[in-house]
């Protein structure tokens, strides 16, 4: 008995130890599972990949809507990733809309195992993420390496630093309800036309979770808004768009392609994007997240909620952490561009 | 279902709960279904084969039986009338009757073998001699997956009917149990090829749990998963790295590659022995040892008597001895001592059947001529080793060296160099570009890349390096300690705490060092394929 619980202890702080930490370099890793630790009452949530995460600023929805929202995205998240995360979501809340991004419609069939950890890992353990895990690994995965992380990761010891002791059972907050924020600026220049596909037409596969997130939207009487962000790369085609309106008007879904929206959000991508127009820096997230503010309260009806006292309180601080991050990062990016 | 899957440790976990948790009298019904279920995930269509070879040895064997007993039988009752020609004459009637029962069981089971593995070397071959002399017409290969472990089973179930036909076993009456011999399926990857007497009562006995020899079996695994994961799929990188690249890796690197080579076939065969070996004894099945410390040899011939030991005794007993003793190589003998001389004549058999061995060897291991060749290199290097053996006295006896420890140690070093030298053509798989690269030992004067960092650049990093070496050296401490008897029993021996860290470190050490998983390119195991 002893020995069992001498070897299981061992294995498991070696799991600890040896897990990413996604603390310094890739922090994307770390986003899903910081949802768990949050109030869940909110008003909205957002899926989908990088293009959610890095565009929409839930602080901008709260202080100028007064809208709850949470995004439950990382990098590359697929869309059947994007389905079972909202199952997941759905057992602990029940927001009144959802939002999805349509790039993941490119992808019909597992990729990349990187991208598989840092959207799976942070999950909590339910089916929804059983089923997760079977529908997005690669052939070279299996399952167990999700169960026992520590067999993916027996040979890290040979990398660890300094963060895989600190953050062995904590992790440093990232995100701000989702969102990650960067201020730096790379402006949009050359931006490549998108390769010749041999098919445009979006994937069985994909077109059937798309079915699933609309299905399960309307049993739990959510409404369900497809967005494209204004990422200018990777290249959105026309014929993707056609079949995406096509779609939405078909199910009766708002449908809002912000690459459409550039002048009406006032976006600038000299200014607006952090990397080249891949993704939006701050300050082009929060003009569309303005944008899409305003569209949710019309389109939408929700409601100002900033008159409630816990969730104020609660957004206090949120605000707080959202404006020091700011702070912290303008500094540093001054201070870089001085060298 | 490779012995480094999930799958395999699972499969095995439910085996070893199922096997002793039921009356030991099923145990090795239990057995048999999971060989063949083993062996069906394999290939369902390979279940044919392994099929066609035990129903073919059941039969034959017991035909030969049968015939034997009646001879038996006849000659009892007839003892009286018959005569002692006529005795002799149905004698000879009968041992006929059985030889071609013999005969045509081993030539469809070889046949099958050849067919399944050498059919595409033939066509290839046939293919060149008809480029070679300006023909246009080529065949084309036959696309045909070699089912797994064929040459062992092939080779098992033969050295079983040609027992029976010795009479020094009998023939199985129950087809299954055969079949369990046949296609007991830790063996069928990479043998050891077991003999139906060392093998057969301990596979059908019933078994009780005995928790000592269940560790004694789990220790073993570990061992052989800890050659197979940390060193030999480790090393294998570099392996890969100077063996694929012959354009820049030449040179002292062949050299490298000639040692790293060394190692990871010697943890990755060994390691996969282990693996089945420890299987065996956490059933409670005996499963004849296969190496002794190999690479401690210090001549070759000792090597191969160390090395892939119940392939050498097979070859042997069901070869070597067959041809040396059969009436045309005896006839040539006395002809060879007539005319050239008593010297030269009694060496003749043991030439030819020696040669005949090394043939079968290289072939056996696999369908080209880098094999072949391979084979025939070690019986060149075995007869000069004899032919040698007179002057080697005489410098022993002038200079005093034997027994030496540095005398031993470099007659240990040379044996590993050798046969490292021979197995150079397993490494290139091609005998001209072996020579060539062989060449570029003496051509190419890049020793420095031993120790200028150049060895980083074939995809093993530091830590890879400091792995293996710390690999090596508890595989030569262990080895070392073997000579004086089993550390398993040494560790049996030490308090419980001492214990639990020696299995608990080794379990880590597999764990944490072991080259398995995504970003590692873990191979099979190297013998699977033969």
């Amino acid at each position: 008995m002893g020995t069992a619980v001498i070897v299981l202890a061992s294995l498991y702080l070696l799991q600890r130890l040896l897990m990413p930490k996604y603390a310094a370099d890739v922090v994307e890793g770390a986003l899903i599972a910081e949802y768990y630790g949050e109030e869940k009452d909110h008003d909205v949530v957002f899926i989908g990949d990088c293009e959610v995460y890095e565009n929409f600023s839930p602080a901008v929805l709260w202080q100028d809507y007064g809208i709850n929202s949470y995004i439950r995205g990382s990098a590359q998240q697929l869309i059947w990733q994007s389905y079972y995360l909202l199952k997941d979501t759905l057992r602990y809340e029940k927001p009144q809309v959802v939002i999805f991004n349509v790039l993941a419609m490119q992808y019909n069939e597992p990729q990349r195992e990187a991208y598989n950890r840092m959207t799976l890992e942070g999950m909590r353990w339910s089916r929804d993420k059983a089923d997760a895990i079977r529908a997005s690994m690669t052939e070279e995965e299996h399952f167990l390496d999700y169960v026992f992380p520590l067999l993916r990761y027996h040979s890290r010891w040979s990398e660890l630093g300094a963060e895989d002791v600190e953050y062995m059972f904590h992790s440093p907050q990232i995100s701000h309800n989702g969102y990650y924020m960067r201020v730096d600026v790379k402006p949009a220049e050359n931006v490549p036309e998108g390769r010749i596909l041999a098919d445009y037409r979006f994937g069985e596969n994909a077109w059937a979770y798309l079915d699933r997130i609309t299905a399960l939207c309307r049993e739990n009487d959510i409404r369900l808004i497809l967005v494209k962000a204004p990422s200018l790369y990777p290249y959105w085609y026309d014929q993707w768009e056609e079949q995406i309106e096509g779609y939405a008007a078909e199910n009766d879904l708002l449908y809002i392609n912000f690459l459409e929206l550039v002048e009406e959000t006032g976006l600038d991508f000299t200014t607006d994007t952090y990397d080249a127009g891949l993704h939006l820096n701050l300050s082009g997230a929060e003009k569309i997240t303005g944008y899409l503010g305003e569209v949710l309260r019309q389109e939408a009806g929700l409601k100002d909620r900033r008159a409630e006292e816990h969730l104020a309180r609660v957004w206090d601080g949120k605000i707080e952490a959202y404006e020091q991050e700011k702070e912290r990062q303008y500094a540093n990016t001054a201070l870089d561009d001085s060298k | 279902m490779l012995f480094t899957s999930y799958a395999f440790l699972g499969f095995m976990a439910i085996l070893f709960l199922l096997y002793y948790l039921i009356p030991g009298r099923f145990q090795w019904e239990l057995l048999l279904a999971a060989s063949y279920l083993f062996y069906f995930i394999a290939g369902p269509s390979w279940l044919l084969y392994i099929l066609a070879t035990t129903v073919t040895t059941y039969y034959a064997a017991r035909r030969i039986e049968k015939t034997g007993q009646q001879q038996k039988a006849y000659i009892k009752v007839h003892r009286e009338q018959l005569s002692k020609e006529e005795k002799k004459a149905y004698k000879d009637k009968m041992k006929t009757r059985q030889w071609r029962w013999l005969l045509a069981c081993l030539f469809l089971n070889l046949g099958i073998l050849a067919v399944v593995k050498y059919t595409n070397f033939a066509i290839s071959n046939v293919n060149g001699l008809l480029r070679a002399v300006g023909s246009a017409r080529q065949f084309g290969f036959w696309d045909i997956a070699l089912p797994m472990g064929i040459s062992f089973y092939t080779f098992q179930a033969l050295g079983y009917l040609i027992d029976v036909y010795r009479g020094t076993v009998e023939a199985e009456k129950n087809l299954f149990k055969l079949a369990l011999f046949v296609s007991f399926f830790p063996q069928l990857i990479q043998g050891p090829i077991s003999r139906f007497g060392d093998l057969a009562q301990s596979l059908y006995a019933e078994h009780v749990f005995d928790a000592e020899k269940f560790c004694y079996g789990l220790e073993r695994i570990l061992w052989g998963y800890f050659k197979k994961l940390v060193i030999a799929d480790r090393i294998l990188t570099g392996v890969n790295a100077i063996i694929r690249d012959t354009g820049t890796y030449r040179g002292a690197y062949v050299f490298v590659g000639m040692m790293f080579y060394a190692l990871e076939l010697y943890a990755d065969f060994t390691g996969g022995i282990d693996i089945t070996i420890g299987i065996a004894q956490a059933l409670g099945i005996g499963v004849k040892e296969n190496f002794r410390r190999p690479y401690f040899s210090k001549s070759v011939k000792e090597y191969w008597r160390r090395w892939h030991i119940t392939m050498g005794t097979w070859f042997t007993d069901y070869i070597f001895y067959p041809i040396s003793v059969c009436k045309p190589m005896l006839k040539l003998s006395k002809l060879a001592r007539a005319r050239l001389g008593e010297n030269i004549g009694k060496r003749i058999p043991i030439y030819l059947s020696s040669f005949a061995v090394w043939l079968a060897t290289g072939i056996w291991h696999g369908a080209s001529w880098n094999f072949v060749v391979w084979g025939l290199g070690n019986w060149v290097v075995l007869m000069a080793s004899q032919e040698l053996e007179p002057l080697y006295a005489r410098l022993h006896g002038r200079f005093d060296v034997q027994g030496r420890g540095w005398y031993k140690l470099f007659q240990v070093l040379r044996t590993i160099l050798v046969m490292s030298c021979l197995r150079t053509f397993d490494c290139y798989r091609d005998v001209p570009l072996t020579f060539r690269m062989f060449g570029t030992l003496f051509t190419e004067h890049n020793w420095h890349i031993l120790w200028d960092g150049s060895l980083m650049g074939i995809g093993l990093s530091a830590v890879d390096y400091g792995v293996l070496l710390a690999g090596l050296v508890l595989l030569v401490a262990v080895s070392l300690l073997q000579r004086s008897g089993s550390v398993r029993d040494r560790i049996a021996a030490k308090p419980y705490p001492v214990r639990f860290l020696l299995w608990y470190g080794l379990f880590l050490a597999v764990l944490l060092a072991g080259a398995y998983g995504i970003g590692y390119d873990a191979s099979q195991f190297i013998y699977n394929q033969f």
